[in-house]
Parts: structure tokens; C-alpha cells; sequence
């Protein structure tokens, strides 16, 4: 009998850079999952490929942007966002997502997270939250849960760490979810909404990191970390986000937390402007088609 | 051939301080996005520029620092915009990673830098030159920029202008380097028509999608561009990268991207300088100087030529990339150059380098609070003929 020839395509290869592959994560690392569902979730907008732009930092999921096959911008450590914010306005007929882990997002780069979040700056911000530096071998994190080990607290962590819902909900952000790597189905719906959202919107993605995290704290194979995603994970929409911080190996509260609408920043500039100015604004024709559409709205 | 948009240029004569003169200079360039942070003295280009540009046509926005500032200029640019941002020396040191992602990226944009005394806050309301070097050097890594510095008001207006034509010729980050003085003092400014006004355009490709590379360059090392929205799907990256913006960790790889993005601007230095020779025929000591010390230094030329002394004057309206060949030619036949400035010798010791002992360098440091004192230049033009 002679072989069958088979050759698996991946489902999303279209949007995918695949004369890049392989991808420098590591097995069992929750960023490739995170990846294939943001792909899926592309899709299911059907935002036109060539109108969505993606901006990475630095880290294991600041590579992200190099393997999406999209407008794509790799840009330094924790700056993702204030590079996102100037294509945005430049260019505000183009979706922007900023994709980066925990640390180049709440840590070199948390003002800028708390800044557009408070703007409402018209962007998805997905953070791949895995509770370490990854990239430069397993640092602590300011996500770090409780006493877990790092390569810099070798002892074991002691500062509290953030409890990134909280923090967003507080700062203004729209709408805010949070799903482990297990969570597939979840995090593709929530990721969808994400993108469909105006305004400032945030999905928090729990991803095991068994090269350092695990490793580092004997929780055993990235199979061990799902299982434990599996046996801890506690849906809970709509949770007040007090409640929603992660303690070593405790339970994750997953789900969507905030879902409201506030006015973007171009909005705000909008309807500032054309108060003051008149038809003297420049964008005078356009702020006013919306603020008809809103007295129409609310008649 | 592309003009100024009469709508964004204040044609006529004015009466404007060096700073509001640079917010003119940007938009009639076409500057249609500012992302700044308020520092002095640099703070009324930006409120100039959030005065004007509502009805004008562009964004300002306020960022929560400098970092943020000059990443969201970047991010503009690659969005389509033409972009600037502004600060002074704190703010300056704050930029200059992302001031190595433009470069990295051959992002075209302004960085105005209004300098004051340093180091660190050092006097945030009285002048400096002090920031040469770090124009130059200041962002990790090699590779080379281009600076201006305005004199005067009206050259706020003309070199900021000149320098979005240069920012988009060699697609890099341009710098223009006022100084407190400059920035403050209020002088005529005439502001030509906008017909007269001429613009470099952004080199957009026009590749069919699927062919276009991101760092391909072209004859003259310099790529072509693609905004976000075009259709390429292209990716980019600080990290060391090949033609086609995909990282690659290899020596090769390294040493084909530097040279190039120097030699990019090394091999057009003699395009981009702008030097203006006073009086440099029979000249024995000539006297180099740039920004507001170029005007005093001017008092001290004038005051030793009063006395007979063979005495040119040299001013950098380009500070970098460094005019080496004029000085080396120069050096060969004057007996010294005095380089008065605001800071300990910055552009004295370069000066130094390309005179390479074939005439004397004298330093004249001033640091800072003030200007010199043109007597002092004028003393040293005398010990320098003699």
C-alpha cells in the first residue's frame, strides 16, 4: 500500500506570515492560541484585511505582530500603544490592535495603558498575561502572583500584583474580558466583540509559560498548567472587578467585565471643536452628521 | 513638483517669537499631526499649534510624556501623517530610544529641541547648545541624523520647513535644534507665498501588491515607503531586518542595514549641509558658530575686521551631518578656527578632528544662562591672527 500524501493547511494560514515559520514560542506556550483565535476573530468582524493594522512591544507576545499577516509594526519595549494611538488618528479608517504580554504592557508601558484607557482611545489591547518576563528568561513580572518564583525573586515574589481588569475598568476602558488559553471558544467571542467595539477595549489572556514559569515553580507541563486553567477557571460575568485578582495557583475568574460606551477621544475632540469653532472645524462636517445621528438616536 | 497648501500658510510679514515661527514653519510644510508634552521653552510651539490646527486641518494631541510623544509621531507617520513633535533637553533625553526606532524604521518626522542649560533640569528658562552631541549620538547604537539650527525667528520658520523636506528626502528623523534664545526672541518673520513654497513628497511606493519589500532600497539606499491601509500587509521591526522587514539575527544581515542607513545620509552630506561664508577669502581665523551664538559671534567678527584683522566667519544652519570636508579644506589654508558656543566644546572638538592639526581649534565654552560676551570672541580672534 503505498502512502497516502496529505498535506494539512493550517485554517488561518492566510493570515498568517508563513514564510516566517517556524515561530520562535516555545511548546505548550498559550501565545499561539491566543494568535489562532485573534485570527478567527478577524474573520468573524469581517473587517477588510487590508484596513486593520497590528502593533506589538517587546517580549515573547511583542513577536506576535511578526507572524499576523497584516500591516504589522514591531516597535520597542512598551510603546506599543503610543505607537497604535499615532496610527489611529492619523489614519482613523484603520482598525489598530496592540498586541504584547504582561510586562510590556503594565510595567515599561503601564502609563500609556492607563492614558489611552482613560482617552478611550479607539483601539483593542490584547495582553498576553502569563505572570513573567518570558523573553529575557523569567524575571518577575508585575502580574507575578503571590510568592511564586522568579529568576529575580528567587526567594519567592512579595510585591501584590496588579489585577489588570480592575485597573482598566477604573481607568475608563470600554470593554474589559478576561479568558485563559483554555478558553478557546471565549476568547475567539470575546476578542470578536473586542474589535467591534469603538473605543478603548482590553482582553486579558491567562497563557501558561512552562519553559520559566512552570518550570521555574514545579507546576509540572503546560498540560498540568491547562488542567489547573480547567480546575480553577470560574466564569463569572459582569464580576465586580475588587473580586477578579489572581493569587498564586488560586482561581481565575474569567469573563467579560465591562462592556459600556463613553466617547472616543476623536469624538470628544470632535464635539469640542466643532462647539467652539463651528464651521471653522475642520472635521466641522463630520462632527455634526454625529451629533445628529445622536440627537436622532435619542428622540 | 508639489506646493504648500495656501490654507496652512501664513503668508506675509509677521511679528513672531522663534518658537511660534517653527509652529509656522511646521504647518506650512504640511505638518498635519503633533504629539507633544509641555516642557520649556519649548511649550509655545505646541500651544501655537493647538491653536491653529482645528480649523486648519491636523491633530494635536497631548501624550503623558515624551516617550509617548515622539512614539505616536512614529505611529502618525506610518498612518500617513506627516508628523513633528517638540521638547527641550529632559524631554529630548526621554525620546531617544524611540529617536533610534525612527531611525531604525526610516521613519521621516520632525524632532524640535529647544535647548536649554543642562544637565539634567539644569535651567529650564535660560539658553543652551548643550545638546549637540546628544542630536548626534544620543539614541544607542550607529547611524547617522540630520540637524538644523535656526538663528533667528525667521530661520525657525525656514529650517523647520527645510526640515520635513529633509525628513522625507532621506527618510529619517530630522532634527531642529533652536536654543532658548532663539525660541523666545520676537523678530519679523516674513512668510513667502505658498506657490513659492516647495515640497519634498513621501516617497510612497507604487509596487503592485505582493511585490513591494519595505527596505529594498533604491539607487540612492534610500526605500520606498507604504502607509498602513495600502493594501502591502508589510511588517517592520527595530530589530535588525532584511529587505523585507522580517528580523534576522546574523552578522551579514547587521552589517548590510547600518552601512546603509549611514551611507544613506554619509554619501549626501555635501547635499545637506547648508553653511554660510562670510567674508572667508584671505580669512586667517574663522570663526564657526551656530544659533544665537552665531549672532554674537557676528558683533565680534565685525569688531575685529574694525581693527583689520583678517577674520571670516562660518555658520552652521546644518549642524550634522558635520561639514568634514569644508573644515578639512579650510584647515589647510586658515591659521585657526574659533568656535565659540553654549556648552564645554562639543562642536570644537569636531571641529578639531577634521582640522586634524593643520590649523589651531580654539574652544571659547560658555555654559550656559546666557550668551557670550561678543568682547570675549573678539580677544580671541586677536590672540588667534596673532
Amino acid at each position: 500500500m503505498s502512502p497516502v500524501k496529505t498535506e494539512e493547511r493550517h485554517p488561518m494560514e492566510h493570515m498568517l506570515r508563513a514564510d516566517r515559520l517556524p515561530h520562535i514560542w516555545c511548546p505548550t506556550c498559550g501565545i499561539g492560541t491566543a494568535v489562532k483565535c485573534f485570527t478567527e476573530a478577524v474573520e468573524r468582524t469581517g473587517i477588510d484585511l487590508d484596513h486593520i493594522a497590528i502593533v506589538s512591544g517587546i517580549g515573547c507576545t511583542g513577536r506576535v505582530a511578526g507572524y499576523v499577516k497584516l500591516d504589522s509594526y514591531h516597535t520597542t519595549h512598551g510603546r506599543a500603544i503610543p505607537f497604535a494611538t499615532g496610527l489611529k488618528l492619523a489614519n482613523p479608517d484603520l482598525k489598530v490592535v496592540v498586541f504584547s504580554g504582561d510586562g510590556d504592557l503594565a510595567a515599561i508601558g503601564g502609563n500609556h495603558l492607563v492614558h489611552a484607557a482613560r482617552r478611550n482611545m479607539d483601539i483593542t489591547v490584547i495582553c498576553v498575561n502569563n505572570f513573567i518576563y518570558g523573553m529575557t528568561g523569567g524575571q518577575v513580572a508585575p502580574t507575578t502572583p503571590g510568592t511564586a518564583n522568579t529568576s529575580t525573586t528567587p526567594w519567592g515574589a512579595y510585591e501584590p500584583p496588579f489585577n489588570l481588569p480592575l485597573l482598566l475598568e477604573s481607568c475608563g476602558a470600554c470593554y474589559v474580558a478576561r479568558w485563559t488559553a483554555l478558553h478557546v471558544r471565549r476568547l475567539t467571542k470575546s476578542m470578536t466583540e473586542a474589535l467591534g467595539r469603538r473605543g478603548f477595549s482590553f482582553v486579558e489572556i491567562i497563557t501558561p509559560c512552562s519553559t520559566l514559569y512552570a518550570r521555574r515553580n514545579r507546576l509540572g507541563t503546560g498540560h498540568d498548567l491547562m488542567k489547573y486553567y480547567h480546575d480553577n477557571s470560574e466564569i463569572q460575568h459582569g464580576a465586580d472587578t475588587r473580586t477578579v485578582g489572581i493569587d498564586y495557583q488560586g482561581k481565575i475568574i474569567c469573563g467579560k467585565f465591562v462592556d459600556r460606551e463613553r466617547p472616543t477621544w476623536q469624538d470628544l475632540t470632535d464635539a469640542q471643536h466643532y462647539r467652539t469653532l463651528g464651521d471653522k472645524y475642520y472635521r466641522a462636517e463630520f462632527a455634526k452628521a454625529q451629533e445628529e445621528a445622536k440627537s436622532h438616536a435619542q428622540a | 513638483m508639489v506646493r504648500a497648501d495656501p490654507k496652512r500658510v501664513l503668508t506675509g510679514a509677521h511679528y513672531l517669537d522663534g518658537d511660534h515661527a517653527c509652529t509656522e514653519g511646521a504647518l506650512a510644510a504640511g505638518c498635519n499631526f503633533i504629539a507633544g508634552y509641555p516642557i520649556t521653552p519649548s511649550t509655545e510651539v505646541v500651544e501655537r499649534y493647538a491653536q491653529r490646527i482645528p480649523s486648519v486641518g491636523g491633530t494635536f494631541i497631548q501624550m503623558e510624556d515624551e516617550i509617548a510623544s515622539i512614539t505616536a509621531v512614529l505611529g502618525a507617520t506610518w498612518g500617513g501623517a506627516k508628523a513633528m513633535t517638540v521638547t527641550s533637553g529632559p524631554g529630548f533625553s526621554l525620546m531617544m530610544e524611540n529617536i533610534g526606532l525612527g531611525v531604525m524604521l526610516e521613519t521621516p518626522c520632525v524632532v524640535v529641541n529647544v535647548q536649554r542649560g543642562g544637565p539634567s533640569t539644569g535651567l529650564p528658562t535660560m539658553v543652551g547648545q548643550a545638546d549637540i552631541m546628544q542630536a548626534r549620538w544620543g539614541s544607542h547604537g550607529d547611524y547617522e541624523i540630520i540637524a538644523v539650527a535656526p538663528q533667528s525667528p525667521q530661520e525657525a520658520f525656514e529650517l523647520t520647513f527645510e526640515a520635513f523636506n529633509l525628513a522625507e528626502r532621506y527618510r529619517t528623523p530630522v532634527m531642529v535644534m533652536l536654543d532658548e534664545c532663539v525660541g523666545h526672541m520676537t523678530e519679523k518673520v516674513v512668510i513667502p507665498a505658498a506657490d513659492t513654497l516647495e515640497l519634498v513628497p513621501r516617497r510612497l511606493t507604487e509596487k503592485p501588491i505582493g511585490e513591494y519589500l519595505p527596505y529594498q532600497p533604491r539607487e540612492d539606499l534610500i526605500p520606498e515607503m507604504a502607509h498602513a491601509g495600502m493594501g502591502h500587509r508589510y511588517h517592520i521591526t527595530g530589530l535588525t531586518h532584511d529587505e523585507r522587514g522580517y528580523p534576522v539575527m546574523a552578522a551579514d544581515v547587521q552589517d548590510k542595514l547600518v552601512r546603509r542607513l549611514c551611507d544613506k545620509i554619509r554619501n549626501a552630506t555635501d547635499d545637506i549641509v547648508m553653511l554660510e561664508e562670510d567674508g572667508l577669502d584671505g580669512a586667517e581665523v574663522v570663526v564657526i558658530s551656530f544659533g544665537i551664538t552665531s549672532r554674537v559671534a557676528k558683533a565680534a567678527v565685525a569688531g575685529a575686521r574694525k581693527q583689520g584683522l583678517p577674520v571670516g566667519g562660518l555658520r552652521f544652519r546644518t549642524i550634522w551631518p558635520f561639514p568634514e570636508r569644508r573644515i578639512r579644506e579650510l584647515a589647510g589654508r586658515v591659521k585657526a578656527f574659533v568656535v565659540p558656543e553654549i556648552n564645554y566644546g562639543q562642536l570644537a572638538l569636531e571641529v578639531e578632528r577634521c582640522a586634524a592639526g593643520r590649523a589651531a581649534t580654539v574652544m571659547l565654552p560658555h555654559m550656559g544662562g546666557d550668551v557670550h560676551d561678543p568682547a570675549v570672541i573678539q580677544q580671541a580672534i586677536e590672540e588667534a591672527v596673532r
